[in-house]
């Protein structure tokens, strides 16, 4: 079984502006995917509620859409977190520990990357190279960037997030 | 038809342009390897264990994609096509969970002989190995990924031919597996438990929940009565296990072996199919004249029935009420017979030998029982049964042929052909034709329902009345059927519905049949011309005109309907959820 992070609470907006684009899409060729994009900018990810109501409406099985959905990396099934943490796994972050800095962060949230925290305040990321390699190993918080990092920062980093 | 000239190592041909590589080699007796291909199901050209060199092509070729063209020159069995064959199979051993000693499918895994018959001798490639948990949930079918080869046969046959479509491809590259949505069991999703994913995988990765120890507990307990009835197709397919040919009947050396494994009774499930005649008759008969709902639906094959109840739910009550006949037969055993051999019903134990895997969900539904006492108590596959024959030290081949035992000792051709799909029609059209029109039928044969087409359809002229029937196999057609009808662009009175494309002797039980072996010949209509060969021979060839069903109304249910058959043989239906 798939952990269940965080429950999925999607409002009458969002399943109208969904309901929507697959009423656009239905009975094209290739409708599948361009609605999942859709139905990812409208919820921000794509939990099976979602991805049922899309089965339903274009009449594609579920097992379908959920094969496409974990297919492409641009797809989420995870909601994002409050805080998205990314960790720089480019090569030079890498040859300078950010694997273990990675193991780290999911050691103190208990979740794996593309997953969410149940309270909804943290997501995890594997990232590539985000370009600030002067600074390996990298940390992104929202729009924060923490470098030259050992893996004793991290608790405390996290820890001033969680107030 | 076309024809092209092409050359295969060295040997000159002329076959059908639409032919691919592959069929022309076939039917030039030149064997090439394959492991995805599936004849009718799956032709993806994803393994590459077909690959052969072609004259002025770039790189190997996949001779199950690949057409023939004019002049063309293929060669099959180069060093350069051997040694690519041999990488790709090592690389595919190299991810497998290679316990074959233990394997369900050991000797019988066209993997292992693929290894065999490439001389693979040694794994080269000693890498990251995937490790997954076994899928037990659903009592039906087991799912074990470490067997995996990724061929996508299961998915085909679950999403293009039966419509059910619950396993899929999932996530990518070396993570890659063959799973349900958000990784649920097969036993939480609308899987109608057919089989037909079992019959495709060419390994391990897919088997039937095994019932033989509960079998075997139950023979060696001397507290138990244990009763046995064997379906129809059973017999059409389980000498296959023995090395018989395909479509050969082995009713009396089933009936035998079954003795010597000691059942206290070995009975035959068509007598309740020909129960199931004279209830799902006299149902079809009352609809007609009363005004009921119409068509009327048969109801025997329980992949059919979790199917309408998950996608169909508007028409559940089309569904016959009856019971499917093992089900009825297990209600019986445990009444009328026990009653009439003075055992207490709550020490029998009826296992039935099914070719089908959705019979053990179906026995365990909880409305199949009267008085808390289960109609069936096991339920075990043909495979399973040729297991348990072959671990009694039992020769099959040299068994005498016996019969079923008394007071079931007959059961009418009707019943017989239940295992083929127009089976249940033609039984059912024998007896509600008779009555209807009162007399008795100068041909008994209803050539328009026999046959492996996927969609058969009938107009009979019955005492004055036009009944329209169809018989449709394998649920993709059964989809189409239903959605034709439930948009008014087809109507009938009666339809019969088998989950299994060609019915219940190609089931999701029935003895595997390797993918090589499927190009060559029909198993569908080689397993029903068993069975249609059986009916031709007895005596006895109508439901109604069964001595022993006879007796059994006269003795015990009074007649078909009655309040005693309700009770005894027959359900209702519970709509399921979608996804």
């Amino acid at each position: 079984m798939e952990k269940n992070t965080i429950p999925f609470n999607g409002t009458k907006e969002q399943e109208e502006k969904l309901k929507s684009v697959i009423a656009e899409h239905k009975g094209q060729e290739g409708a599948v995917i361009p609605v999942l994009h859709k139905a990812q900018e409208i919820y921000g990810y794509l939990p099976i509620e979602v991805q049922e109501m899309i089965s339903e409406g274009l009449d594609v099985p579920l097992a379908e859409i959920y094969g496409i959905v974990t297919f492409y990396t641009q797809f989420s099934i995870n909601p994002k977190g409050k805080y998205q943490i990314g960790i720089c796994l480019g090569t030079a972050c890498y040859v300078k520990g950010s694997g273990d800095i990675l193991e780290k962060v999911k050691e103190i949230l208990g979740i794996d990357v593309g997953e969410c925290t149940p309270d909804g305040l943290f997501s995890i990321d594997a990232t590539r190279c985000i370009g600030a390699c002067g600074l390996a190993p990298v940390m992104t918080i929202n729009d924060d960037v923490y470098g030259r990092l050992v893996v004793d920062d991290v608790a405390d980093i996290i820890k001033k997030y969680q107030q | 038809m076309e024809m092209v000239n092409i050359k295969i190592n060295g040997q000159s041909l002329s076959v059908p342009s639409n032919y691919t590589v592959l069929e022309a080699a076939r039917s030039a007796n030149i064997e090439i390897p394959t492991l995805c291909y599936l004849k009718d199901i799956s032709k993806t050209g994803s393994c590459r264990m077909c690959i052969v060199e072609v004259v002025g092509a770039r790189n190997l070729q996949a001779a199950c994609v690949y057409p023939v063209s004019e002049g063309m020159e293929v060669l099959t069995n180069t060093k350069k096509v051997r040694d690519a064959r041999r990488i790709n199979l090592e690389l595919l051993l190299s991810n497998h969970d290679r316990k074959c000693l233990t394997c369900d499918r050991n000797q019988k895994c066209e993997l292992q002989k693929l290894a065999d018959d490439l001389g693979v001798n040694t794994i080269t490639y000693e890498g990251e190995r995937n490790v997954y948990d076994v899928d037990e949930v659903s009592p039906s079918i087991v799912r074990d990924n470490n067997k995996c080869v990724l061929c996508r046969r299961c998915v085909s046959a679950c999403k293009t031919i039966q419509t059910v479509s619950v396993i899929d491809a999932t996530e990518r590259g070396f993570k890659t597996t063959i799973a349900s949505p958000f990784n649920k069991s097969l036993g939480e999703v609308p899987c109608v438990n057919c089989g037909q994913c079992i019959v495709a995988c060419p390994t391990g990765a897919l088997r039937e929940k095994d019932n033989t120890d509960e079998v075997w507990a139950a023979l060696n307990d001397p507290e138990k009565y244990v009763v046995v009835q064997t379906a129809p197709a059973v017999r059409a397919g389980l000498g296959e296990e023995f090395g018989m040919p395909i479509g050969t009947a082995v009713t009396g050396k089933m009936a035998a072996a079954l003795r010597r494994m000691g059942f206290d009774g070995v009975f035959d499930t068509d007598t309740g199919a020909d129960l199931t005649i004279m209830e799902e008759g006299t149902e079809f008969i009352n609809r007609l004249k009363n005004g009921g709902k119409l068509p009327l639906i048969t109801s025997c094959s329980p992949g059919w029935i979790k199917f309408c109840e998950h996608n169909f739910p508007d028409f559940l009550d089309n569904l016959s009420s009856c019971k499917s006949p093992h089900q009825m037969f297990g209600a019986i055993l445990k009444t009328y017979y026990a009653d009439k051999m003075g055992i207490d019903p709550k020490s029998m134990f009826v296992v039935s030998v099914m070719p089908c895997v959705a019979k053990k969900f179906e026995s365990s539904r909880p409305e199949m029982e009267v008085d808390s006492l289960r109609d069936v108590d096991a339920v075990i596959s043909t495979r399973e049964l040729a297991k348990m024959i072959k671990e009694s030290g039992i020769l099959f081949n040299k068994l005498p042929d016996e019969k079923f035992d008394r007071p079931f000792e007959e059961a009418s051709g009707a019943g017989v052909i239940f295992g083929a799909t127009g089976g249940v029609m033609e039984a059912a059209l024998r007896t509600v034709v008779e009555v209807m029109e009162g007399k008795s039928l100068d041909r008994l044969d209803f050539d328009a329902v026999r046959g492996t087409d996927g969609i058969k359809e009938a107009t009979l002229n019955v005492a004055g009345t036009d009944v329209k029937v169809a018989v449709v196999s394998g649920l993709g057609n059964a989809r189409k059927l239903l959605n034709d009808i439930r948009e008014g662009k087809a109507d009938y009175h009666f339809v019969e519905v088998m989950a299994c494309p060609g019915g219940c002797v190609t089931g999701g039980g029935q003895p595997i049949v390797d993918s090589q072996t499927r190009m060559d010949v029909d198993v569908k209509a080689l397993r029903a011309a068993a069975l249609y060969n059986e009916d031709k021979n007895l005596p006895i060839r109508k439901s109604h005109e069964n001595p022993d069903i006879k007796l059994l109304y006269s003795e015990f249910l009074q007649e078909p309907g009655s309040h005693k058959a309700h009770e005894l043989l027959h359900t209702h239906y519970t709509k399921r959820p979608k996804f």
